[in-house]
């Protein structure tokens, strides 16, 4: 793909070193964690935003708090940028690293603690993947809450990272709401624990912040995460409306009711088709929009709430109203939309967008995102939660054409642009990363940047931490110390 | 004391000059809502006083987003009145400071956030933190600035709203606030499990939180405090109460689950709706203790199975009265005499950790003992530059969370 995004320039200084380097990180861990071979390193040049990459110099992979410690501060002291890494699962790029850093992943660091039922906690390790802990609690009647689609790879230290969602959040929320505390490493090497069993802790917020940070703050190697009991029984119900204005009004009608159901989840014709492809979900295939609304509690419960849902979408004109009849059914209904991003992946090349828009702009900007869409003869697939407004409009293209990539690319921005002009934000759960770097002036004023930049300073005065990300790179205050390099490298990948 | 000059501001750009100056001359400045928690945290050292009441007025409200966005100094009481017009809350169910510390004046939205005010359905749906979607402040050189939205989900740079949220007016004058509302539940009730010790009551709050019953407030009243509340569906011995609310039909179904585990521990009545929302407002409200006097209390945030050791401990060493919210993981304390700081923080300590804030005391312990918890080592540190990065000239609202900040 054309290069749009630029990275910090690479400390030529750093990558001479790099023999050195190495040779000093190999007498901070054990061999087996420490990749320096070229061919070695190459499944970490990118992430899932796959169009852009960049070789580290070397990855590390820790086993213990301990190691993490001991890399970050030699890092620190020799000014060297780190990558943290969980399982490179982010769509906007927030893990991609740069050839003047070192990779930190946490993926060894992959044990489940403790569980706590009384205090309703467990203690993870940040490379556990996010399923493995509600593996471990299901028998005993718990899960963990946030469910991003990629929940079978990504692990807890990226889903901190990246606040991330998934399509069980509306009731639920989202990491920030049920992370409990964390352990981190600081820049300089010291761990700090942040939070833990109790319900708040003294002093700032420092969690909530952390959240979210895209590892531009400090490395988490531990957290602590809410588990709540296991609802008795859950029961997807798929919902098909002629056209996506109705759907539209009937999520905001549902949600202002007073019913909050776990999920409400949006597919236009082309995700429904693609999706019923892949997985044979039973989608019905005559309709313009198809709203998946799950409920959840015992039987006379689920009963009680989708009469009343029915009741709403009836007054939208439903279409087709198909209730999962078995626990099987049900699996398929969510396999089809947790798949959509995999099963779209084999029909042509796509790039995420991830805004959030007000409930009441949701057909608006539905509609918008056609008529831009159109404008660049280019296809979308929209399948997103709708529950929080949050879009994620697929932008289809072949990455083999330069000029589609491009166009996919200035399409995605103006996306991105309407739902910030609507009321709404850059991205709900993928983060910044570099994919949406770029537009944080259309959403922030430079004294709003510049607040959240000096923060960022305050956990690593010398932004080594994940340095290319999240803020544009020619805004950066030139007298921080460590930032003075805001050269940018826009070279095409190889 | 004697009271220093306030001023009102009515506009977000006033709030900016005034920060400006006071920050070009080097004042300090005390940072108001409605003065209702004044009392609470360390009595700030200041020039002058700024209060946002006149910062006042619901500024963005469509009932079907649930979202709402209003001034700071909007009122508490006007708040709550436009939701109720719409059948819609609060959820975090921000506690009224005022009959426990025997303030005057109207609470301010504004204040609710920066103090973080969560009250029993925290262990449900989430503080004060987070419902609050978005921001707006002046920080501590008078510039103006803003984070987060009034969208659901925001993952857009970092999440100041969160680090705003509590920070007690140290980092920012908040100027505007967006926060995610709920409708009403439709019904409530309450199931009072009679005559359970504090450490019977940890498991059977445990046991009821462990089963999908959705409870949305789980609170032990011991005798000691159990006569103080209007209708708690027992007389004469402790109560232990878990809240259901929800759809009629839902509620139906998951109090007839929960009655038939809590029956096996303890006597078992219903508190019906209307006087299961007073008994909830009387819990937020730390009604036990709303006694007219100005024996100290603490507020401690534990781990929910560690409150009632903490209490037991406590009992051997000095007078102490307790109740329980959160599941046991809120602990309200009212001391005899001396708030007794150092014992308090230490069975904290030993107990695995969590921390204590002096919510009641005259002004003169609290100069003298540390109101909120003292922080240590990295953290301590780390708080000291984030405050440097809002509050450079360190004029806002010196000292009123630790000497330091
Ligand atoms: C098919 C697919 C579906 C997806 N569906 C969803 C979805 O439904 N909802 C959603 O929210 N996201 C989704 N994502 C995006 C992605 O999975 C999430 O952002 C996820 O949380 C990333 O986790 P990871 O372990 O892969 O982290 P990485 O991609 O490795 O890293 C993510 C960010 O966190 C930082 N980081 C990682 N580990 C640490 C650590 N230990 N300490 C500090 N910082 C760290 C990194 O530097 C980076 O900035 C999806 C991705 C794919 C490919």
């Amino acid at each position: 793909m054309s290069e749009l995004i630029a990275f910090l320039e690479a400390d030529k200084t750093v990558i001479s070193r790099r023999p050195a380097i190495i040779a000093d990180l190999a007498k901070l861990l054990p061999e087996a964690c420490l990749i320096t071979e070229e061919r070695a390193l190459v499944p970490f040049d990118t992430d899932a935003f796959v169009s852009y990459r960049r070789m580290p110099l070397a990855v590390v992979l820790p086993e213990t708090t301990a190691q993490v410690a001991a890399v970050l501060k030699y890092c620190n002291d020799n000014s060297i940028p780190v990558i943290p890494r969980g399982a490179g699962t982010s769509l906007s790029g927030g893990a991609i690293p740069q050839e003047d850093a070192i990779v930190i992943g946490v993926s060894k660091m992959n044990r489940i603690l403790e569980v706590d039922y009384p205090n309703r906690a467990a203690v993870v390790q940040a490379g556990v993947t996010n399923i493995s802990i509600s593996q471990a609690v299901e028998a005993d009647g718990f899960f963990y809450a946030p469910d991003p689609s990629s929940q079978l790879a990504c692990t807890i230290g990226g889903n901190i990272g990246m606040n991330s969602g998934g399509a069980h959040c509306l009731k639920y929320g989202v990491t920030t709401n049920n992370l409990m505390g964390v352990k981190m490493v600081m820049f300089d090497g010291s761990i700090v624990d942040i939070g833990g069993r109790a319900l708040d802790s003294a002093g700032y917020d420092l969690l909530g912040l952390i959240c979210g940070s895209e590892g531009q703050l400090g490395i988490v190697t531990e957290a602590t995460v809410r588990l709540i009991a296991k609802p008795e029984g859950a029961r997807p119900v798929l919902f098909g409306f002629d056209n996506s204005v109705a759907a539209g009004a009937c999520v905001t009608d549902v949600i202002g009711s007073g019913i909050i159901p776990v999920a409400i989840e949006y597919m236009d014709k082309p995700a429904i088709e693609i999706c019923e492809a892949f997985a044979k979900a039973g989608y019905p295939m005559d309709v313009e929009a198809l709203l998946i609304v799950e409920v959840e509690g015992s039987d006379a419960e689920m009963d009680a709430m989708l009469e009343r849902i029915i009741e709403i979408a009836r007054r939208h004109g439903v279409k087709t109203i198909k209730e999962s009849q078995s626990a099987t059914e049900a699996a398929l209904i969510w396999k089809g939309r947790k798949s959509a991003f995999g099963a779209t992946g084999r029909i042509a090349d796509y790039i995420c967008m991830d805004g959030t828009v007000p409930l009441g702009q949701l057909s608006h900007v539905l509609q918008k995102t056609s008529e831009i869409i159109d404008h660049y003869g280019l296809r979308v697939a929209n399948v997103f939660h709708a529950g929080d407004g949050n879009m994620h409009p697929l932008i289809l293209f072949d990455a083999n054409d330069p000029e589609e990539s491009l166009k996919a690319e200035k399409a995605g921005n103006d996306i991105l642009r309407l739902c910030v002009d609507v009321g709404g934000c850059l991205t709900g759960e993928h983060g910044v990363g570099i994919e949406k770097r770029d537009l944080m002036r259309h959403q922030y004023s430079d004294a709003d940047l510049a607040q959240q930049m000096r923060v960022r300073g305050a956990f690593d005065p010398q932004w080594i931490l994940n340095p290319s990300k999240v803020f544009p790179l020619d805004g950066r205050n030139g007298s921080q110390p460590g930032n003075q390099s805001a050269a940018t490298d826009t070279r095409t990948a190889a | 004391m004697s009271e220093v000059e306030t001023r009102y501001p009515e506009t977000e750009q006033e709030v900016a000059r005034i920060v400006a100056d006071a920050f070009a001359a080097g004042l300090p400045i005390e940072v108001r809502g409605g003065g209702t928690r004044k009392g609470f945290g360390r009595p700030v050292q200041a020039a002058s006083a700024l209060s946002v009441a006149k910062l006042s007025g619901i500024t963005n409200y469509d009932p079907s987003e649930l979202v709402m966005a209003a001034r700071a100094g909007t009122s508490v009481a006007e708040v709550e009145a436009a939701l109720a017009v719409n059948n819609q809350m609060l959820t975090f169910e921000p506690i009224d400071h005022r009959p426990l510390l025997g303030a005057e004046g109207e609470p301010t939205i504004g204040g609710v956030f920066a103090g973080n005010i969560s009250g029993p359905r925290r262990i449900l749906a989430g503080a004060a933190r987070d419902s609050l979607l978005g921001v707006r402040f002046v920080n501590g050189t008078g510039e103006i600035v803003k984070s987060g939205g009034r969208v659901m989900k925001n993952v857009t740079g970092l999440d100041l709203v969160k680090l705003l949220a509590g920070s007690w007016g140290t980092l920012g004058v908040l100027s505007e606030v967006i926060f995610k509302v709920l409708p009403r539940p439709e019904t409530t009730l309450s199931v009072a499990v009679a005559g359970l010790n504090d450490a019977q009551a940890a498991e059977a709050m445990a046991a009821a939180l462990a089963m999908s019953v959705e409870v949305s407030g789980a609170a032990h009243l011991p005798e000691s405090v159990v006569h103080k509340f209007a209708d708690v569906g027992v007389r004469g011995s402790a109560a232990t109460v878990l809240r259901l609310e929800g759809l009629e039909p839902s509620v139906e179904v998951r109090r007839a689950r929960l009655i038939a585990e809590m029956s096996r521990r303890g006597e078992v009545t219903v508190v019906e709706h209307q006087p299961s929302l007073q008994l909830w407002r009387e819990i937020r409200d730390v009604v036990p203790f709303a006694d007219g006097t100005m024996k100290p209390v603490w507020r401690v945030s534990v781990a929910p199975s560690q409150g009632h050791q903490l209490v037991a401990a406590l009992r051997l060493k000095t007078g102490v009265d307790a109740f329980y919210d959160w599941q046991g993981g809120l602990v309200w304390l009212r001391m005899e005499a001396d708030p007794e700081a150092d014992l308090v923080r230490r069975y904290i300590k030993a107990l695995g950790g969590g921390h204590a804030t002096l919510v009641r005391a005259d002004a003169e312990t609290r100069t003298s003992v540390p109101v909120f918890e003292p922080q240590s080592g990295p953290l301590l540190a780390l708080s000291g530059r984030i405050k440097d990065q809002f509050d450079p000239g360190g004029i806002l609202n010196p000292g009123r969370m630790t000497a330091a900040v």
